[in-house]
């Protein structure tokens, strides 16, 4: 008697709990013409001017239209703009479309872009994207100021005057940071980052299209009129944890289109997806950087030698055959090859050419001015699957060079970032670069102008800063681009990083999907993606 | 009883206060700066990240952070995301669905472990005895995540009897893969316990005697040996409850199911203390409710353990 009441006590209890969680149940509708895709959890509000990584990124190009677009080798195509044009690269004249409306039914204006980035600027905002405003005359990093550069002539038309003539300026402009923003942000900017309105080929399909951390759904915007004309009935974005998961479902056929491929399945998953596979080249540009205040890598003669022995004395094809199952590309330059202007024959490009008798010339004459001593280590942060290739780099130096040479882990990429921040780092340390938007001095300037934000080495050259003020004045991009590759001359000298390699696109797609190509960004071209 | 229940219920207050202090300030001591990693590698504007630590309340010292934050907590705020989502509807979206996933590794637990324990400890010695103690052993000494991308690449991706990953509904149906994954390291251990506890009660004086007053065996085994075997496999249980409630993060990871474990994990790389704390706390005292109730379940299983009058 007693154990039937216990009995039944267990399997109410259990009951009870098992409905009480059963809340919801499965909708899965019949919208087949929806493509699902990999992303990640934004990390910010879905707001253009704060969103600067990728999971919030692949959404606000699916959802906005900016002036202009990239297509698949990143040349820039007019999207809502009708003409950009400038006579000194100062001043640049914008005439946008007319007609274009966002979803919520407002007109989209030169005022929905004017006051956008004059919001992204501001610096009360605390916009993640604001530096992106920096070349617009007005712009302050100290102070609430007004981007006086920027004025309306026109619903249609609008003018903007940069504080120095930039000749890639229009090149940036389809970067999601320059997006229009609809006066419905403004009135409630917190409540526009959960459900943002755009203007672009796709929108959200409901007020609760964003599930957090799960997914979010976009559907076709009927009313989107540009050349990104959704070829199919919409996206569904969904949040992995990892790759791995996301890979799973690929095969699973669960997931349509994928982009990067997990390291465990590197060297299989061109066999497991046959012609479905993709591999291409990518904006990504991959090095480490030697701060010139550690002791003997100073700016002068001992320090040049020892960072080109050190340049010389990794076996970089090797280390990407061994490493990355040959997914990685070995450097010529500081840029891409994606990336028009890019080149592989440089003068004293071969300081990336593995050389180990070089190499040891190089670092014993660096020995004769001062004697070396110590360890030559390089940072990196252990929670972004670097520590293989480090390894590897600091096993090459060690072997060609018969130094000490190790790799220093920082368990996170905040504490990591930290360190390099605020210059506390007293090794070498792993730097990269994925390009905004494709242009030579995208890779170049924020990296290794004087005083740039991203010169995490804080290298300074004035020769070097005079080649960038050249290119960016430069009548044409080509005139630009030579000036550029002059000044990578000189940074193959002074080596402010030392080059290693350049990523590569991998990913995938399933057997519902056709027309599936990756952009020079390495993300998809959703829009023109088709499914049967 | 509620007296005792009472008693329980009051110790947990310090155990709250006492958790997210010092979660929060583990948080607070982790090393590197979270608006720093925000910029990601493109350099840090540094008027903007003081804006944004001020926003975070990051720019005060420990003792005032934890304040506003058990401050917020009092008037239902768990504080917020830097993706601008309040923490409170994160639990409230993630703790169902791992306390649906850990409902059903906790069934299969039950129903194969006690199972499979019981007919192996009755029949000490026996093949199926020695095979289970095999199995058992193989099933504790594989790790997690090797039972769980076999399984899927098996069952979901070989087959395709399953989906290979978990849909944003998390469905029963969807949850039974990783669940089972989940289950396997406890069924193993339960199987043994169960099988030893077993063997131990079928050797007592009791159950000479049921068997003597000339019971059938299925009413010994059913209402003699195994109610009184079941003791340590309760305790077990809803022990393991409490951890599959809180550290599913490998098997959550694999199946990408959006539950506590992968949203804690991210929290962490993140450094969003908030989300953390609130999440751990959360933890805590799913944990002594949990304890509480096992202890009350040993006064309904075993009649010599009362509580209080």
């Amino acid at each position: 008697m007693r154990i039937n009441k216990l009995g039944l006590a267990v399997i109410a209890v259990a009951a009870t709990v098992a409905l009480s969680l059963t809340g919801c149940a499965a909708s899965d509708g019949g919208n087949d013409n929806i493509v699902s895709v990999n992303g990640s959890e934004p990390q910010n509000p879905l707001i253009s001017t704060n969103t600067n990584e990728v999971g919030g990124g692949l959404i606000l190009d699916s959802i906005y239209a900016g002036l202009v677009y990239y297509d698949e080798a990143g040349t820039p195509v007019n999207d809502m703009a009708e003409s950009i044009t400038s006579a000194d690269n100062i001043t640049w004249d914008i005439k946008i479309k007319s007609g274009w409306k966002f979803t919520n039914g407002e007109d989209v204006t030169a005022d929905s872009y004017v006051n956008a980035w004059q919001y992204g600027a501001k610096l009360s905002n605390a916009q993640l994207n604001s530096y992106y405003f920096d070349a617009i005359e007005g712009f302050s990093y100290d102070t609430d100021t007004e981007l006086t550069g920027l004025s309306v002539v026109s619903p249609t038309e609008f003018t903007v005057k940069l504080s120095s003539a930039q000749s890639d300026f229009p090149l940036r402009l389809g970067y999601s940071g320059f997006y229009p923003l609809p006066q419905a942000f403004f009135d409630d900017p917190t409540g526009f980052g959960e459900h943002p309105i755009g203007n672009g080929p796709y929108k959200l399909e409901s007020d609760s299209a964003w599930k957090h951390n799960v997914d979010i759904t976009l559907v076709k915007n009927p009313e989107y009129n540009g050349g990104r004309k959704a070829l199919n009935g919409g996206l569904n974005i969904v949040f992995y944890a990892t790759l791995d998961a996301a890979y799973a479902d690929l095969l699973s056929d669960n997931l349509d289109v994928m982009a990067g491929i997990p390291d465990a399945a590197l060297t299989t998953f061109e066999g497991d997806l046959g012609d479905r596979a993709v591999m291409q080249g990518a904006a990504v540009f991959q090095s480490f950087t030697i701060p010139q205040r550690l002791a003997h890598f100073g700016a002068n003669e001992e320090g040049n030698l020892r960072r080109q022995a050190i340049a010389m004395s990794i076996d970089r094809v090797q280390i990407i055959d061994k490493i990355f199952n040959g997914t990685k590309q070995p450097a010529s330059d500081f840029t891409s090859p994606v990336i028009a202007g890019w080149s592989d024959t440089l003068a004293g490009a071969d300081v990336l050419t593995y050389n180990p008798t070089k190499a040891k010339e190089l670092w014993a004459a660096a020995d004769a001015i001062s004697p070396w001593s110590g360890s030559f280590q390089i940072a990196y942060n252990a929670d972004g699957g670097h520590q293989g290739w480090v390894d590897a780099v600091t096993n090459s130096i060690k072997n060609t060079l018969g130094i000490d040479s190790t790799g220093a882990a920082y368990a996170t990429f905040a504490e990591f970032r930290t360190a390099i921040t605020d210059q506390s780092i007293a090794t070498a340390f792993r730097t990269g670069w994925q390009a905004d938007y494709p242009a030579l001095a995208n890779f170049l300037t924020p990296l290794y102008q004087s005083g740039a934000g991203a010169n995490d080495g804080q290298y300074s050259n004035d020769q070097v800063d005079a080649l960038f003020t050249q290119g960016n004045s430069a009548a044409t991009l080509d005139e630009a681009n030579k000036f550029y590759q002059s000044a990578q001359e000189i940074l193959l000298k002074e080596l402010p990083a030392i080059p290693m390699w350049y990523g590569v696109t991998n990913g995938g797609y399933g057997t519902k999907v056709s027309g599936v190509k990756f952009g020079w960004n390495s993300v998809p071209l959703l829009h023109s993606i088709i499914k049967q | 009883m509620f007296s005792y229940i009472l008693k329980r219920a009051l110790q947990a207050v310090p155990v709250f206060f006492g958790t997210t202090l010092l979660i929060y300030f583990m948080v607070f001591a982790m090393p590197g700066d979270p608006i720093v990693a925000l910029f990601g590698d493109k350099g840090v504007n540094e008027a903007v990240a003081e804006q944004l630590r001020a926003r975070y309340h990051l720019d005060q010292p420990f003792i005032m952070q934890y304040l506003i934050y058990i401050g917020g907590i009092f008037q239902g705020d768990f504080g917020t995301s830097f993706s601008g989502q309040p923490v409170g509807a994160i639990l409230a979206q993630t703790f169902p669905v791992t306390l649906r996933l850990a409902t059903i590794a906790v069934f299969f637990e039950m129903v194969v472990g006690i199972g499979i324990g019981l007919v192996a400890g009755l029949r000490k010695g026996k093949l199926f005895d020695s095979s289970t103690l095999v199995v058992s052993l193989l099933l504790i000494s594989v790790p997690i995540f090797v039972i769980g991308f076999v399984l899927q690449f098996l069952f979901a991706i070989k087959l395709g009897w399953a989906r290979a990953t978990v849909s944003g509904d998390a469905t029963f149906s969807e949850l039974i893969l990783p669940g089972i994954v989940l289950a396997t390291i406890g069924i193993a251990y339960i199987i043994r316990l169960t099988r030893s506890s077993v063997i131990e009660t079928t050797g007592q004086d009791f159950v000479r005697t049921a068997y003597s007053k000339g019971l059938s065996s299925g009413r010994v085994v059913r209402f003699h040996v195994l109610r009184n075997s079941l003791i340590p496999v309760v305790t077990y249980l809803s022990i393991d409850f409490g951890i599959l409630l809180v550290g599913a993060t490998v098997t959550e990871g694999i199946f990408n199911v959006p539950g506590v474990g992968r949203t804690l994990y991210q929290a962490i790389i993140r450094g969003e203390g908030p989300t953390v704390v609130s999440f751990v706390t959360v933890m805590v005292l799913i944990y002594l409710v949990v304890n509480l109730l096992t202890d009350l379940l040993y006064a309904a299983l075993d009649p010599r353990i009362r509580y209080g009058k």
